[in-house]
């Protein structure tokens, strides 16, 4: 304990440093996601073309990605932008599926009296397909948010910031403190997140109680 | 292409720092791993499944780890235990026991009660229903726990090579000491071919073991999770 309480301000940085890093990306992946996994879900072909591709590219350990992201989009190998980049891609790689599985899974009934309602596809798509998957993306938000939190400390081995710092940093100078105070600040962080994508997703989907109080009552 | 250039050298590919040493390393710590972890995981995972008690420690515990950083759980222990091949590998059983513990435990819990019913009418007692019916019907599961316990050993083995594990991370790492890009690209290509490859063998072993009668299971529900009529059905009318 004498550790953090002599370290405060350095932890605080670090930690705005881990959420600089492992937020974007999640918000970022999820904008990408969505006409991806659209896209994905119009054809049988699309849809095994973009869950093989995605599958693929979650395949790839971090932190060998980090290090071939410069060479293929030119940017500077130590650059923390490769950071967020390879971040979203496995944003990206996870919530496609999601989201194509998601957009499926909406009852066709709904679909079609949405269309006879006179909604167009855009229009039917913003205000019952993408609403209605709502429950599903949320799930596959955490999941990604998660392990974008826990995955920024990786970074932290090729000399990115963030809390992965605290690790390497107490591993080269022998404080245990240090590693296991980055633990526990990594955990806290995705617990929060997770707490938070939870509520909003709650948020999102007021029908969801009102059909369950409905049920009971019935 | 400096990196190609790398790769073909023949002097990179002899010798205790070679490429085929680091990869032979890394693929030994990844089997040694997974071994250990399968001891562990299997049977408790199956008899969780099968008892049906802990269950809900067990999916806690699968996503619990999605969140803990593996890297600071490498420098915690090798910092305990000092230097050598203890450390790390300990650190990677502790990574690769929850997929495959989950796996196992939900394969076994979802086998068709029916199935069960049947064999236990024809006689078998509980341990011959886990190892003769549950456990082969758990296969996929069991496999696909494998599978994810694999890319989690491969990738972390690779950051482990920041606490002097062998193996491809080594070329990132020393790389990385003496700004030697190529280097760095050139293991991080590796390491991104070994986590394809062994996922695509993972999917070759699914076919090879899992039950052909259990292999057209999957399709038809698959299908009614994905209706493929949805979108067509929806753009008709």
């Amino acid at each position: 304990m004498g550790w953090v309480s002599g370290n405060l301000p350095l932890i605080g940085d670090l930690t705005l440093q881990h959420l600089y890093f492992a937020l974007p990306p999640v918000v970022i992946g999820l904008v990408l996601a969505i006409p991806l996994g659209w896209l994905a879900n119009r054809t049988r072909v699309g849809r095994t073309f973009t869950i093989n591709v995605a599958g693929l590219l979650y395949t790839i350990p971090s932190l060998a990605l980090f290090v071939l992201l410069p060479p293929l989009l030119g940017t500077r190998i130590l650059d923390p932008i490769n950071v967020i980049i390879a971040l979203t891609v496995y944003t990206v790689a996870l919530l496609v599926r999601t989201v194509a599985d998601a957009l499926s899974a909406v009852p066709p009934v709904v679909v079609n009296s949405a269309t006879a309602m006179g909604y167009g596809p855009l229009r039917r798509f913003a205000a019952v397909e993408l609403p209605l998957s709502v429950p599903v993306v949320v799930a596959g938000l955490r999941v990604a948010a998660v392990s974008s939190i826990s995955l920024v400390t990786v970074g932290a081995v090729i000399g990115f910031g963030g809390l992965g710092q605290m690790f390497t940093d107490g591993f080269q100078r022998g404080i245990p403190a240090e590693i296991v105070t980055g633990i526990v600040l990594v955990l806290l962080l995705a617990l929060v997140v997770d707490g938070l994508l939870l509520l909003v997703g709650r948020f999102l989907t007021p029908w969801d109680r009102v059909g369950r109080t409905a049920g009971r009552s019935a | 292409m400096n990196v190609f250039s790398y790769l073909t050298d023949p002097a990179h590919w002899t010798g205790s720092q070679g490429i085929p040493v680091r990869l032979v390393e890394h693929i030994g710590y990844t089997l040694l791993t997974v071994v250990i972890a399968l001891v562990i995981a299997v049977p408790i995972g199956a008899w969780i499944g099968h008892t049906g008690r802990g269950g809900f420690a067990v999916v806690g515990l699968a996503n619990g780890l999605r969140a803990l950083p593996t890297l600071g759980l490498l420098v915690l222990i090798v910092g305990a235990t000092g230097l050598g091949l203890l450390g790390p590998i300990t650190a990677l059983v502790i990574l690769a026991v929850p997929p495959i513990l989950a796996g196992t435990y939900a394969g076994v819990r979802n086998v068709d009660s029916a199935v069960v019913d049947a064999a236990r009418g024809m006689g078998m007692r509980g341990r011959e229903v886990l190892l003769g019916v549950e456990l082969p019907n758990a296969l996929p599961l069991i496999i696909s726990g494998i599978r994810s316990s694999v890319l989690q050993v491969i990738s972390t083995a690779t950051i482990a090579a920041y606490v002097a594990l062998g193996g491809l991370g080594r070329f990132i790492i020393d790389g990385l000491a003496v700004r030697d890009f190529p280097q760095m690209i050139a293991g991080s290509v590796l390491v991104a071919l070994l986590a394809v490859a062994a996922d695509l063998r993972h999917a070759g072993l699914q076919k090879l073991v899992v039950s052909p009668g259990l292999r057209a299971a999957p399709g038809p529900r698959r299908l009614r999770a994905v209706p493929s009529k949805t979108p067509d059905a929806a753009h008709a009318a």
